[in-house]
């Protein structure tokens, strides 16, 4: 599903420059659940951003679903997120002026569905997190969990090929991230392909697939037995 | 542009961040709204003055004839020149097309007036029926003279309101009989005069029945013509001078005087009164366009103002909108059309209302110096959309750079 190449970007601030990522190597399978662990500054956040297409790359190349990105253009990014990408966010980054139901309509909105439909689409994944009650409510009326279950039901309802999380359970109590992460991994076992960003290692255990970053470079990737969420809710 | 769904957005999000809707509205409104209301005042304080001026005939062309003092092709110097009808017909005929008014003047200085036991010394003047409007008068009972009285040389007078409350101490005067010199006329109307209580202690009677009634023949005093107000400044002195000069030449050949004489015949247009009314119509204007056009100003930098605010304030959702798939040019689109609506809904709110306060109000005013205030639709109404082009236009830079912002930067935690 995602193939990536020899992967170096360095950011430039005035005459410093930082190499964040310096040559990274990696794959991932349809159906995969991995988690990307390292310290701060190690370029976790960098590479899932180039990943998501937020960012782009100095060197190497990046393959998703067999679609070479590179030398995109505002337009064609903001198709390719739009078709193959669900992002779920650390602060959820609601609307927050729009109902529940409308923040998971959105991408359904990019995509030129009809309102009507939008609608229907977006309630049944809604319903899918748990949420259906609460369609008609704003952000600020749902507390951090549910806030992230909408967030996760607006990256399912483009139907994306993968699903990007960037410390997904970051802002959120101990038995709440456990809550989240049940739903991730329920949503993979429906063969959703699937990238964590985490620095939490009972989080990463969650997962069936732990890449460790240092400094720039992957020092460690390795297959894990998963610790199911739901021996803990 | 016309895309329902595009619009659906859109008035959801007007409809979900009212405060912001409103005051965006408020600002773009109120502007409309002082600029109508300057603009009726402006055109309103026109209609006044010039209509205070106006009262005064300032377009007027006099003609006087006097004594001649050079020699001119053998005649001496001190001869008296006598105007008479002759010389008034031919200037109206030559000049008709540009002529409003038209009086000649047959006067006599001090009459002996009596009514009754009731007598006083007035100005007896023979004139025309043109002359109501030349003097501005206004007849407060019966009526001016008229064609018929005129070419009857009819025994009746008009007099002024002093002749009128001295004469007849609040009686009526209408159809009772006057008696200048022994002769008696039926007065059959008083008249008002702006020019006060001088103006008004006067005797008007038609041209024809003066110069039979004392002996003057087809003699006249002087002569008095309107020139036709044009709109435009310039070519009103054009017109006054042309006209002015034309008379003067015209006079002086019949009669044969010197073309240097100055003072056998004396032509006195009332140009230079005309030229401080346009000047000062034309400095309300111009002061009223000023704070006007400073008005669209304020309101188009305040429209780009709180476009700024907004894109500032939605940085992060449009960082959102674009990590879930909105391409940059939906982005300035959905701002622009967003900001055009709500300046051109509000816009047309503040010129409706200040359009519908002119109308009530307006009528109310009284005041001499401003008169019907109004606008022109069309000038409001291309200020709206200059307001909202503009608008957008300013709009436009902050959107530009919000489509331009990376998600990445957007959506990075504070």
């Amino acid at each position: 599903m995602i193939q990536i190449k020899d992967l170096h970007k360095s950011y430039h601030m005035g005459n410093n420059s930082l190499h964040v990522l310096k040559g990274i190597n990696f794959d991932v399978k349809e159906g995969e659940l991995v988690s990307i662990m390292g310290s701060s500054g190690s370029g976790k956040s960098t590479l899932l951003n180039i990943l998501g297409m937020l960012d782009e790359a100095d060197e190497g190349s990046y393959t998703l679903d067999g679609v070479p990105i590179k030398n995109l253009n505002e337009k064609i990014a903001a198709n390719y997120r739009n078709k193959f990408l669900g992002f779920i966010f650390q602060s959820f980054n609601l609307i927050n002026y729009k109902s529940a139901l409308d923040n998971v309509a959105l991408p359904l909105y990019y995509q030129g569905v009809h309102r009507k439909e939008r609608v229907e689409r977006a309630m049944h994944y809604l319903d899918k997190v748990g949420l259906a009650p609460w369609s008609h409510h704003l952000p600020n009326e749902l507390s951090g969990g549910q806030k992230q279950r909408v967030a996760i039901a607006r990256a399912l309802a483009s139907d994306p090929k993968v699903l990007l999380a960037d410390e997904p359970t970051g802002a959120l109590d101990t038995k709440t991230s456990y809550e989240v992460m049940d739903l991730i991994q329920g949503i993979n076992d429906e063969g959703k392909t699937i990238l964590i960003v985490t620095h939490e290692h009972d989080i990463a255990q969650m997962t069936r697939r732990i890449v460790n970053l240092k400094d720039g470079l992957i020092i460690d990737d390795s297959v894990v037995e998963q610790v199911r969420a739901s021996q803990y809710v | 542009m016309f895309d329902i769904e595009r619009w659906q957005e859109i008035f959801e999000t007007l409809r979900k961040n009212k405060l912001r809707t409103f005051l965006t509205g408020l600002s773009v409104a109120s502007g409309i709204f002082i600029l109508v209301i300057l603009l009726g005042f402006s055109s309103g304080i026109q209609n006044g003055v010039t209509s205070q001026f106006e009262k005064d005939a300032a377009n007027s062309i006099s003609v006087w004839a006097g004594v001649t003092t050079k020699e001119y092709k053998g005649l001496n110097p001190g001869r008296y020149i006598q105007l008479k009808n002759d010389d008034f017909n031919a200037i109206v005929n030559k000049y008709d097309d540009h002529l409003e008014y038209k009086s000649p003047f047959y006067t006599i200085w001090g009459g002996l007036v009596n009514y009754k036991n009731e007598s006083g010394n007035y100005r007896i003047q023979g004139v025309l029926p043109d002359n109501q409007f030349i003097e501005n008068a206004d007849i407060s009972q019966g009526r001016f003279l008229n064609h018929s009285d005129v070419m009857g040389a009819k025994k009746v007078a008009v007099i002024g309101n002093k002749v009128s409350q001295d004469l007849f101490k609040g009686q009526d005067p209408i159809n009772q009989s006057i008696s200048i010199y022994g002769i008696n006329f039926k007065v059959i109307g008083v008249f008002y005069d702006p020019g006060g209580e001088r103006d008004e202690s006067k005797v008007m009677m038609p041209i024809t029945t003066a110069q039979k009634a004392f002996n003057g023949g087809n003699d006249i005093r002087n002569m008095t013509y309107t020139v036709k107000m044009s709109d435009n400044f310039n070519d009103a002195v054009k017109l006054s001078e042309q006209i002015s000069l034309g008379i003067e030449s015209d006079i002086k050949e019949k009669h044969i005087i010197s073309p240097d004489d100055i003072s056998a015949v004396r032509v006195n247009n009332t140009l230079e009164e005309a030229r401080k009314i346009y000047s000062l119509v034309d400095t309300i204007k111009a002061v009223f366009w000023f704070v006007g056009i400073g008005t669209i100003i304020a309101g188009v930098v305040g429209v780009g103002n709180i476009m700024l605010i907004i894109v500032k304030e939605r940085t992060k959702e449009i960082g959102v909108r674009k990590a879930l798939g909105a391409e940059p040019m939906s982005i300035v689109g959905m701002i622009l059309q967003e900001s055009v609506f709500v300046t051109m809904f509000s816009g047309l709110f503040g010129l409706i209302a200040g359009l519908g306060l002119l109308e009530v109000v307006g009528p109310l005013i009284e005041s001499d110096f401003i008169k019907y205030p109004q606008v022109d639709f069309n000038t409001a109404l291309a200020t709206v959309f200059v307001l909202v082009f503009a608008g957008a236009i300013a709009g436009f830079i902050p959107a530009y750079r919000a489509a331009k912002i990376k998600p990445i930067d957007a959506l990075r935690d504070e």
